[in-house]
């Protein structure tokens, strides 16, 4: 099969190109069906504005969250993946978010260890009374995916 | 002092003729005086050796051997003793129907770094008896077809065994002269996980893309896996995206290695055979040992897994990054 330069050009283990102005982050964010949802729901309904690009996966709770999900968003070409659940110690299922919370210390870590960059991952406690949270978090969260421009390290040329 | 094969067989013999065990597993000796394989024995002991070849990890072959009726007499190693304590743990064995024998092992060899010194038509390997030099470390004499060559045993030692702690049996039966087991540690064990974490973003990231991109996913680092003893695996579904034939994707090769080692992470016996297996010669055991030194730099010594059990203490995920920042 004939390689033409312009697919080469396109494979994900190349560096990073900066950011080009057409450029829109795709973003996923887990959150727990009691907390960060609600959260959301609260930054919604109190008019704070969020990055469109953030699409929200609703998980019952952050714990539900398998590592395998979070590298098949990246495969799938999310370029950030943040995980919201409830502040440690008011986990709907009383322990959820501390085992979450010790998985995804390690699993980023690791993809650090990779070479991913670190910033592209991240885990935030949001209770569903913290809508403007939700919102500066998100909003943060998805400047820094612009600014570190498309995910090629894991990313799936299929998708591309 | 060299440990014997006879002695060994002469002990297995009369463990079995006690009554202790119905047949033994343990290494045979292969077409070459360097290959070894792991073989069921049940009449005869035909070809049946312990030596410094015999590297191979017997303890996951005891899920099937367990389930038979009567017991298996096993051959253990220090390491591999980790192994089994754990496959008992995780009732994955039955305890019960294995006779666990600790052998004594005094670091395996590495027949691909005797080849890497230009060693080629090798017939035997004996130890130097004579001119042991003040600090112990020994000298091999590697017979060949060209006559002989004497190599520092150190140096073609495997690098699971560099890095083997300790020498003690955990769990076994009966530990069989243990007295004869060697010190092989040479102290570094965390030093090519240090050398990783120092290297820059993009280092790392070419690092492992050089090394994983050889992964051709034959699956022999599960397999071998003490801890990776799932009936059903993630891997084994056609969906799991690990081995599509389009082979236009290096995403999978990272989905693999990392899965796999979050899967086994803070349950790993640190065993390093699937580095050993690797025929592409990954340094797998980077990726678990990199676990094993987070769990204790984060949370400590624990009996439990560290992935099923927690404290309210714990460090938050961002204390990633600002370690992050400390290394640069």
């Amino acid at each position: 099969m004939q390689i033409n330069e312009k697919d080469k050009s396109n494979r994900p283990n190349e560096n990073p190109v900066p950011s080009d102005e057409n450029f829109t982050p795709l973003i996923v964010a887990f959150c727990c069906n009691w907390c960060s949802y609600a959260g959301a729901d609260l930054a919604g309904s109190g008019r704070l504005s969020y990055p469109a690009e953030v699409k929200i996966i609703r998980v019952p709770c952050s714990c539900r969250v398998n590592p395998t999900f979070i590298l098949r968003a990246f495969q799938k070409g999310a370029d950030g993946v943040i995980l919201a659940g409830c502040h440690p110690g008011d986990c709907h299922y009383s322990t959820g978010n501390y085992f979450t919370r010790r998985r995804m210390t390690l699993l980023f870590s690791m993809l650090d260890y990779m070479g991913i960059e670190k910033e592209r991952t991240r885990v935030e406690w949001i209770s569903a009374a913290e809508g403007a949270k939700f919102a500066s978090t998100m909003n943060e969260f998805a400047e820094k995916i612009n600014s570190l421009g498309k995910c090629r390290r894991l990313g799936d040329l299929r998708c591309v | 002092m060299r440990i014997e094969s006879d002695i060994i067989l002469g002990k297995v013999k009369r463990l079995v003729s006690d009554g202790k065990a119905d047949r033994v597993f343990a290494w045979k000796k292969g077409n070459f005086c360097y290959d070894t394989e792991p073989s069921l024995f049940t009449d005869n002991y035909v070809g049946f050796t312990y030596d410094d070849f015999c590297a191979a990890n017997l303890c996951k072959f005891m899920i099937n051997e367990s389930k038979k009726d009567g017991k298996t007499l096993v051959l253990i190693k220090p390491c591999d003793s980790k192994g089994l304590a754990l496959l008992e743990k995780e009732h994955r064995i039955n305890r019960e129907r294995i006779y666990a024998l600790g052998v004594p092992c005094a670091g395996k060899i590495d027949m691909d770094k005797i080849r890497e010194n230009g060693v080629k038509g090798v017939i035997g390997i004996e130890e130097e008896k004579e001119n042991v030099s003040c600090n112990g470390d020994e000298n091999l004499i590697i017979k060949t077809l060209y006559g002989d060559k004497i190599i520092p045993k150190k140096s073609v030692l495997y690098d699971k065994c560099l890095s083997c702690t300790d020498k003690e049996h955990v769990g076994c039966d009966e530990v069989f002269m243990p007295e004869l087991s060697e010190d092989t540690y040479d102290g570094k064990k965390f030093e090519g996980v240090k050398k990783i974490e120092n290297m820059p973003s993009d280092e790392r990231f070419s690092f492992w893309r050089s090394q994983l991109s050889k992964c051709i996913r034959c699956n022999a680092c599960r397999n071998v896996c003490p801890v990776c003893s799932c009936v059903k695996c993630i891997f084994d579904n056609d969906n799991s995206g690990i081995a599509s034939k389009a082979n236009s994707d290096d995403f999978e090769e990272n989905l693999y290695h990392i899965i796999r080692a979050f899967h086994v992470c803070g349950r790993c016996v640190d065993c390093g055979e699937c580095s050993r297996v690797c025929p592409e010669k990954i340094p797998l055991h980077l990726l678990n040992r990199k676990y094993i030194k987070d769990i204790k730099e984060l949370y400590g010594y624990e009996k439990e897994p560290a992935l099923l059990t927690f404290t309210k203490s714990d460090a938050e995920p961002s204390v990633i990054y600002e370690r992050g920042e400390k290394n640069v």
